[in-house]
């Protein structure tokens, strides 16, 4: 047989693209302008894919039931974690973090724990948006 | 470069290490006669990363994921290997339900890979419909693995002793209706890639790997198995529950009735494991009994077990790509002491020398990728004196291998 995907190529003709076009149907010639735009209520935000349940996105930090137990300095694979001596907590540097959710799971009190937030690009990897303490 | 040539009228072409033809860096040196190869160079370590050195200092927790970023698309082979090793020094026995729901993360990670490779080599000889099909297909693979783990690519699933992530029953579903549209798409790949004559054209003949030559050159994975060399670590070595599940070693000629180790075979090889993984993790999903996941949930406990243990032991597990080899030593400190890893394509580099010979320029893409090379997972060392990089001959390695056994026999 010569062509083989003739067939699903006309059926791929008629069928609405796959792609989820996020943030906007057309890239906007400038993005603050849009951002600011979205803010001011003129434009609005294509949403992003639905993450499934047990996703991990941006670690969250309950700092009043931490006990500064330190496992989770132990068990974390890219050092992402800082220990406060003075107060005895934590301090997540996100932009090393690997999201592999170790530290929610050894955890002894359940102060960790992961959110669906994904979108955490920054020009600054010390910026407070990439801190967690 | 090399300056010597066999003819007087061959000359030298060098392709990368950073070429637009190739994905990842590796160096080529192909000495031509007009169109045809007559000889072919390969110089590897261009991305070493210092993975294993990085492993000195973590515990055997934090190097499961460390070793699920040696390569991105086995990310769960290479902890799995890992696992198999340590809890061999340790004597961690493994609840039954998580051996089972080992498996079908490693058949869904071979469906993920195979699929790709599929649309890589149809991208390779210009097919790039197909690419945009298998594309199609992985995506709902990787939503699938994102369903199950929680990420798409690095998983983060593996623990020693168990697994990290339970099947639900409220899961089950889901992951049928996908089974039923992978049978449905291997279909269509089938059909694509076993009757269309664009592909039979351009693979039929090229890239020959004899049965001798694969054994000679270990070549391992599908392509070892294409040219006919009957070795999988699911069914040589039964580890997981692949030993209680009902499965046959599969080599091309179960299709063709003969084997012939080129590049149509491995095509043949991978389509036919891809259907061999859905039918693997259906009958996981039947058998499955219920229990525990993990043996030893408690993180800080298993730390300080794996603290007590020393011992040596190997890890294998058939990766996508081939039988991928994890040796660790752990000396009763928190950190092993040691951690060599073997990624399958290094084993298949060197039979790339015998199916280009003699093959035209314009095959070497296919050629090249029908090995489904990962050249960034080889790379395990760099020697440089000075400023200057150095090659060891054969003496002088045999030398250092043989000092290294002396030490860690201490």
């Amino acid at each position: 047989m010569r062509f083989s995907m003739l067939p699903k190529i006309f059926t791929q003709m008629f069928k609405k693209p796959y792609t989820n076009k996020f943030p906007a149907k057309y890239t906007p010639s400038s993005t603050t302008k849009f951002l600011a735009d979205v803010g001011a209520g003129k434009a609005k935000l294509i949403p992003p894919v639905e993450t499934p349940k047990g996703f991990r996105g941006k670690i969250q930090y309950d700092k009043e039931k931490c006990i500064g137990c330190k496992l989770c300095i132990k068990v974390c694979p890219s050092g992402a974690i800082d220990f406060k001596p003075e107060d005895k907590k934590i301090k997540i540097y996100l932009a090393r973090c690997t999201f592999c959710s170790q530290c929610t799971d050894v955890c002894p009190v359940n102060c960790l724990s992961m959110s669906d937030e994904f979108l955490l690009a920054d020009s600054d990897k010390y910026s407070p948006e990439l801190i967690v303490e | 470069m090399k300056q010597k040539s066999t003819t007087k009228t061959s000359y030298h072409i060098p392709i990368g290490p950073i070429h637009p033809a190739l994905k990842e860096p590796v160096f080529f040196e192909f000495e031509i006669d007009g169109e045809k190869i007559v000889d072919v160079d390969v110089k590897l370590g261009h991305v070493h990363r210092g993975v294993e050195w990085a492993s000195r200092r973590r515990n055997p927790v934090q190097i499961l994921y460390l070793a699920e970023r040696i390569c991105g698309i086995c990310s769960y082979c290479h902890p799995a290997a890992f696992t198999l090793a340590v809890e061999r020094i340790a004597e961690i026995e493994v609840p039954e339900r998580a051996e089972y729901l080992r498996v079908i993360q490693g058949e869904l990670e071979r469906i993920c890979s195979h699929v790709l490779w599929a649309g890589v080599a149809a991208h390779e000889i210009g097919f790039d419909t197909v690419l945009y099909l298998t594309w199609q297909i992985r995506e709902r693979a990787l939503d699938l693995t994102e369903f199950l783990t929680g990420n798409r690519i690095t998983k983060g699933i593996m623990m020693i002793g168990g697994i990290r992530r339970d099947i639900t029953p409220e899961m089950i579903p889901r992951i049928k209706k996908d089974l039923e549209h992978f049978k449905k798409d291997f279909e269509t790949l089938r059909h694509v890639f076993l009757d269309d004559k664009t592909v039979k054209m351009r693979s039929q003949g090229a890239g020959i790997l004899t049965k001798d030559e694969a054994m000679k050159l270990c070549a391992v994975g599908p392509t070892g198995r294409a040219s006919g060399v009957k070795k999988d670590a699911r069914f040589g070595e039964s580890y997981f529950a692949y030993g209680d599940l009902d499965i046959d070693l599969i080599t091309p000629d179960v299709l063709t009735g003969e084997v012939n180790g080129d590049v149509y075979d491995r095509i043949i090889q991978r389509l036919l494991e891809v259907k061999q993984s859905i039918e693997l993790i259906e009958q996981s999903m039947d058998k499955m009994p219920s229990g525990d996941i993990l043996a030893e949930p408690k993180i800080p406990k298993l730390l300080a077990q794996l603290k007590k243990a020393s011992g040596e032991a190997v890890g294998r597990h058939e990766a996508p790509r081939g039988e991928v080899i994890h040796y660790v030593k752990l000396d009763g400190n928190e950190n092993p002491y040691t951690w060599k890893v073997r990624a399958p394509t290094y084993n298949n580099i060197l039979p790339w020398i015998p199916m280009l010979k003699g093959e035209q320029i314009a095959d070497i893409p296919i050629v090249a990728a029908s090995t489904d090379p990962c050249m960034s997972c080889t790379n395990r060392v760099a020697i440089v004196q000075g400023s200057k990089r150095y090659n060891l001959n054969k003496e002088e390695l045999h030398r250092l291998s043989i000092e290294k056994t002396r030490r860690l026999m201490k």
